[in-house]
């Protein structure tokens, strides 16, 4: 049996490796930023399907109202998914501190420095087609940088914040996130309704997020320089040339 | 000597008995308990009355409508006695000069000692013209009287809020009394009208404990203004269980289903009415079939229709909910990502894949 068809019949192939070029890697995003990375898009996931039936409820359920908790189970998984998010971004703020350096990226944009505005503009060429390859970027690229910051850790924070401040009506006086959010997020925005429009603002505001987060991710792994979906599963950022 | 509130009383035919059980149906009615109710008969005996001056600025006059609706017995003749509502153009007899001397004498006789309890709110639009008391604008008369008022009740939606006057575009600016008055505690008592129970409640509070009820954030007593609608509906087990009116003539609302889908602000709206309920507590619109609409709320004339559940944002000059704004800008983020992915895709056929890409370490 030659060693072709061997290769072909088991996938053991030690002569093509040999001959492979050799991809470069680092490690980049450690254990606990790619558990909270999956755990945190579940999160969205549930709360955007769970919060949009809360606003505008399924069909009625027949019969007694004691035989059913249609509603109160939506409510429960959006809450305790809430929870999930809340305590996975206070989990997520600890290990950019005790993380390494690219855990940090999540919490600061360095907007006052020239070379990375210069970088952001070399991937706005890149989106716009007036660039024929990006440069290689060992963690968020300057574009990425400026989107997590802006468009997932403020819309967060702000969903957190507006989120907390709905349950804390339904919790009541004397519950943690009455006294936290609700007491100060209902006044300033007006009343409760006015709270309700924005989260739902927000919600839609952090689809169009994933929906450029997810592009960005998978065009980035075809067409740019280094891996990206891969990098989030095993933490290594590999580079094909 | 000044007169007691119970002297008043006694004057005006009422006898101890009928004294004693409005004692403990209002301290029932505040949530007190059985304890408090010789508590507010001796503050009553003994206390002398404290003078409330009720001014009428730009309003409907359903607050007071509301409040001679009072709910305990013999409330009218007990409860306006009980004020010492010494000024009320509405309600008193005197009219012209003789009413208007009495403001000026309660100021200046009780200065620091009375209550101002305002209805409706003053305009200030043209200089306040569009409210006139007494052949001067209303503003004026609010500065002057609360310049020595122990204390100012908003009476309504419309002082505590603006109402109906100040929605878009408010033309005559009709401004809530907080915004006018900046140096005197106030007490909001929102809803279109406030419930009557709940009227005569803050103002038997104030009275017997001489101190204002513990306030919220937004200046609502608590003890009214501290839970939803919602939180305490005798429907909310068909809103946990997934049941609601998806129309006014289905089968659904005549089986008394929750409102939510219809509109129903009992989940954003502040108020009493659940609980305390209307007209000697007979009923309250969700019991009557009729989504609540959210009247004590700031602003909720401007908050879209009555009958929607996710109400129309304005702010951006479109008039949709949030949900259709938010489909529509995360549809547009949508289609444009496809059209870069397209272009991308063709860029990628037209030249080898990282052709022209640097080699090597750079």
């Amino acid at each position: 049996m030659s060693d072709h068809s061997h290769a072909t019949a088991t996938g053991v192939d030690d002569n093509a490796v040999a001959h492979a070029a050799s991809i470069k890697s680092i490690y980049v995003y450690e254990a606990p930023v790619r558990i909270w990375h999956w755990v945190n898009a579940l999160a969205i996931t549930v709360l955007s399907v769970t919060g949009y039936f809360i606003g505008s409820p399924l069909p009625s359920v027949p019969g007694e109202a004691s035989a059913n908790f249609l509603m109160g189970y939506i409510r429960f998984v959006h809450f305790a998914a809430g929870y999930v998010l809340a305590i996975g971004l206070l989990g997520r703020m600890y290990w950019a501190i005790v993380g390494n350096h690219h855990s940090r990226e999540l919490f600061s944009v360095p907007i006052f420095t020239g070379a990375y505005w210069r970088e952001l503009f070399s991937m706005l060429r890149w989106y716009t087609f007036t660039r024929p390859y990006p440069n290689r970027y060992v963690g968020h690229n300057p574009l990425a940088r400026f989107a997590m910051v802006f468009g997932f850790l403020f819309m967060a924070l702000f969903m957190i914040a507006t989120g907390f401040a709905l349950y804390g009506e339904g919790a009541q006086a004397g519950h943690w996130s009455h006294t936290l959010f609700t007491t100060w997020v209902i006044p300033l925005f007006g009343q409760s309704q006015d709270v309700h429009t924005w989260h739902h603002l927000g919600m839609w505001a952090i689809v169009c997020f994933v929906i450029l987060h997810v592009y960005a991710a998978i065009r980035e792994d075809i067409m740019g320089r280094q891996s990206i979906i891969s990098t989030m599963i095993s933490g290594y950022r590999m580079f094909k040339n | 000597m000044t007169e007691t509130f119970y002297d008043v009383l006694r004057r005006q035919g009422i006898t101890r008995r009928s004294f004693l059980k409005f004692c403990s149906l209002t301290a029932t009615s505040l949530g007190l308990g059985s304890a408090a109710a010789p508590k507010i008969a001796h503050a009553l005996e003994n206390k002398p009355r404290t003078p409330v001056i009720w001014l009428h600025g730009l309003e409907c006059t359903c607050c007071s409508e509301s409040f001679i609706r009072s709910a305990h017995p013999l409330t009218k003749d007990v409860v306006l006695s009980m004020l010492s509502l010494d000024y009320d153009d509405t309600l008193m007899a005197a009219a012209g000069h003789q009413a208007e001397a009495i403001i000026e004498e309660v100021k200046h006789k009780y200065k620091g000692n009375y209550i101002l309890a305002v209805e409706g709110n003053p305009p200030l639009n043209e200089d306040g013209m569009y409210c006139i008391h007494g052949g001067r604008p209303f503003v004026e008369i609010l500065k002057e009287t609360a310049a020595d008022a122990k204390a100012i009740i908003s009476w309504g939606s419309c002082a505590s809020w603006g109402c109906v006057q100040a929605a878009k575009p408010n033309p005559t600016q009709a401004t809530p009394v907080h915004k006018v008055i900046h140096d005197k505690p106030i007490i909001k008592v929102p809803g279109c009208p406030p419930i009557a129970e709940v009227m005569t409640g803050v103002v038997t509070y104030m009275l017997t404990f001489d101190k204002i009820p513990e306030l919220d954030r937004q200046g609502r007593p608590k003890m009214f203004y501290g839970q939803r609608i919602h939180d305490k509906c005798y429907r909310r087990p068909h809103f946990d269980a997934g049941q609601f009116v998806e129309e006014w003539d289905d089968e659904n609302a005549r089986r008394g289903y929750c409102l939510y889908k219809v509109g129903c602000k009992g989940p954003t709206t502040y108020n009493a009415c659940s609980t305390v309920r209307w007209n000697e507590g007979v009923s309250f619109p969700i019991q009557s079939g009729h989504g609540c609409i959210g009247c004590s709320e700031d602003g909720f004339w401007d908050k879209g229709g009555f009958y929607d559940r996710l109400t129309d944002i304005k702010q951006f000059g479109v008039e949709k909910n949030a949900d259709e704004v938010g489909m529509a800008v995360a549809g547009t983020v949508g289609a444009v990502v496809a059209a870069h992915a397209a272009v991308s895709a063709l860029t990628r056929v037209r030249h080898k894949p990282g052709s022209d890409m640097p080699k090597g370490d750079k």
